[in-house]
């Protein structure tokens, strides 16, 4: 067994180029993250919580610095390692769902048990395991365009747990959802972490998030700005709803 | 509806795995041909529509290609050097009309088939994120672009001869005019029909499709079409 800690990212800077001005996105951002832990990266938008999120993620390559991934820097990864990291380490989920329009949900949900090689059967039987966990077996068939927001980023938590990943990084999964459907939605992805122990990372600025999280790192700036455990966290925070 | 009762609900307490791998990242591999395939021809039938467009911009291109081939190949030569300059003339015309069909086959299919794989850009990069290989992604978007470019140039083959066939057939008659086409043209024409047709639609369809693979998959998830 390795450290505890199942991502750790070293001074990550990430800068975009807009115009004639040069935007520091991320800002030397060090953080460590254990095994099975909760997290909320918060920030106002704008504050480089996606880009954080998308370099823990391996979807983006940060200027310098270093993201560990079970010790692994993933800099030394090639493409096709960095591609097995994504197919069976990491589950994604995004705040436009992302699925893909023209398959059903249960394809959606298969998809990933495709590129790991398993065979269709497995694949299909593990979709629809899957999509009974998140409640939607009854909407197998349907096709994204046909559910409702809630439903769809469900059917994109499901598709994200398909070949059991360690971690799962949710970008604002919360963003296009009513808050009633929001609230579900945080219930389901605090069930997984508790249930399967999945270490789960959100960017968000919805503070419903708080109230789950195990540990809140806050973002501004490109910066972190400090790292609060659920515990320390005022109360306040909590009626905002 | 409300469907979230987190409590009440252990669907699957069997699902016990140890929290063990890690550092173990092997090397993704690529999906047998077979299986890229068989996933390159759903996604065409799941949008059978949208192909459809695409597919009738490949062949519509492909036709009007054939049709001046054909009736460039069957100009013939007069005997009657009086004839002579007539011939020459028309000729000349033929060369034009086979110069702008090959243009508008380029154009026309090129435009079809960057659209068609621009726009899913946004797949690619969800793709990616779900551990497709770069290669992969190219590998189904080669199929997609080799079987869409085979079928719709035959088919466009085969309207454009027909008219070609149709308006020889109103002015020299059956024999002259539709026989005496001959097997020779008809294939030359196939040839190079279904050869322009087919290369030119991977061609444009591997430009956007290998762009988008490389990018990180961020950049690709980014983009709107």
């Amino acid at each position: 067994m390795a450290t505890e800690y199942i991502v750790r990212t070293k001074d990550l800077v990430k800068t975009f180029r807009l115009g004639d001005e040069t935007l520091r996105a991320l800002d030397g951002v060090s953080v460590d993250i254990k095994r099975g832990e909760y997290i909320s990266i918060m920030g106002p938008s704008g504050s480089g919580k996606s880009t954080l999120f998308n370099a823990i993620g391996g979807l983006d390559r940060p200027d310098s610095g270093s993201v560990f991934i079970n010790d692994v820097d993933m800099a030394q990864l090639d493409a096709g390692e960095l591609a097995y990291l994504r197919c069976h380490t990491i589950g994604y989920i995004f705040q436009t769902f992302n699925l893909i329009p023209v398959m059903t949900a249960l394809e959606n949900v298969t998809l990933p048990t495709i590129f790991a090689g398993q065979p269709t059967d497995d694949g299909i039987a593990r979709g629809m395991e899957l999509l009974k966990i998140v409640q939607l077996d009854h909407r197998m068939h349907h096709k994204p365009s046909e559910l409702s927001g809630g439903q769809q980023q469900r059917v994109a938590i499901a598709r994200a747990l398909a070949n059991n990943p360690k971690i799962v990084l949710a970008d604002e999964p919360t963003g296009n959802l009513d808050s009633r459907t929001g609230e579900e939605i945080i219930a389901l992805l605090r069930r997984l972490n508790k249930e399967q122990g999945v270490t789960i990372i959100t960017a968000t600025h919805d503070y419903k998030m708080v109230d789950v999280s195990d540990r809140v790192i806050w973002i501004r700036d490109g910066k972190v700005e400090k790292i609060q455990n659920r515990e320390d966290i005022q109360i306040d925070t909590g009626s905002m709803h | 509806m409300a469907v979230q009762s987190p409590a009440a609900q252990n669907p699957d307490g069997s699902k016990g795995q140890p929290p063990v791998d890690h550092a173990g990242i092997k090397r993704q591999v690529n999906l047998p041909w077979s299986k890229a395939i068989q996933i390159a021809m759903n996604a065409l039938k799941i949008r059978f529509w949208r192909s459809l467009i695409t597919a009738s911009g490949i062949f519509l291109s492909v036709a009007f290609l054939c049709y001046s081939f054909t009736n460039l190949f069957l100009q013939q030569r007069p005997a009657d050097p009086e004839l002579l300059a007539a011939y020459v003339h028309e000729r000349d015309s033929q060369i034009w009309l086979v110069v702008m069909a090959s243009l508008v086959c380029l154009v026309g299919i090129m435009n079809a088939m960057l659209m068609s794989v621009s726009e899913r850009f946004r797949e690619i990069g969800t793709m990616k994120c779900l551990g497709a290989l770069d290669s992969l992604v190219v590998r189904l978007f080669m199929i997609e672009a080799l079987f869409m470019g085979i079928v719709s140039s035959s088919v466009g083959w085969l309207i454009g001869l027909v008219v070609a066939a149709c308006a020889r057939w109103s002015t020299l008659g059956w024999q002259d005019g539709v026989i005496g086409i001959g097997g020779k043209v008809v294939g030359e024409v196939f040839v190079i029909s279904v050869g322009s047709g087919a290369l030119i639609t991977c061609i444009a369809a591997l430009l956007p499709a290998v762009r988008a693979s490389q990018l990180p998959p961020a950049a690709a998830l980014r983009t709107d079409v």
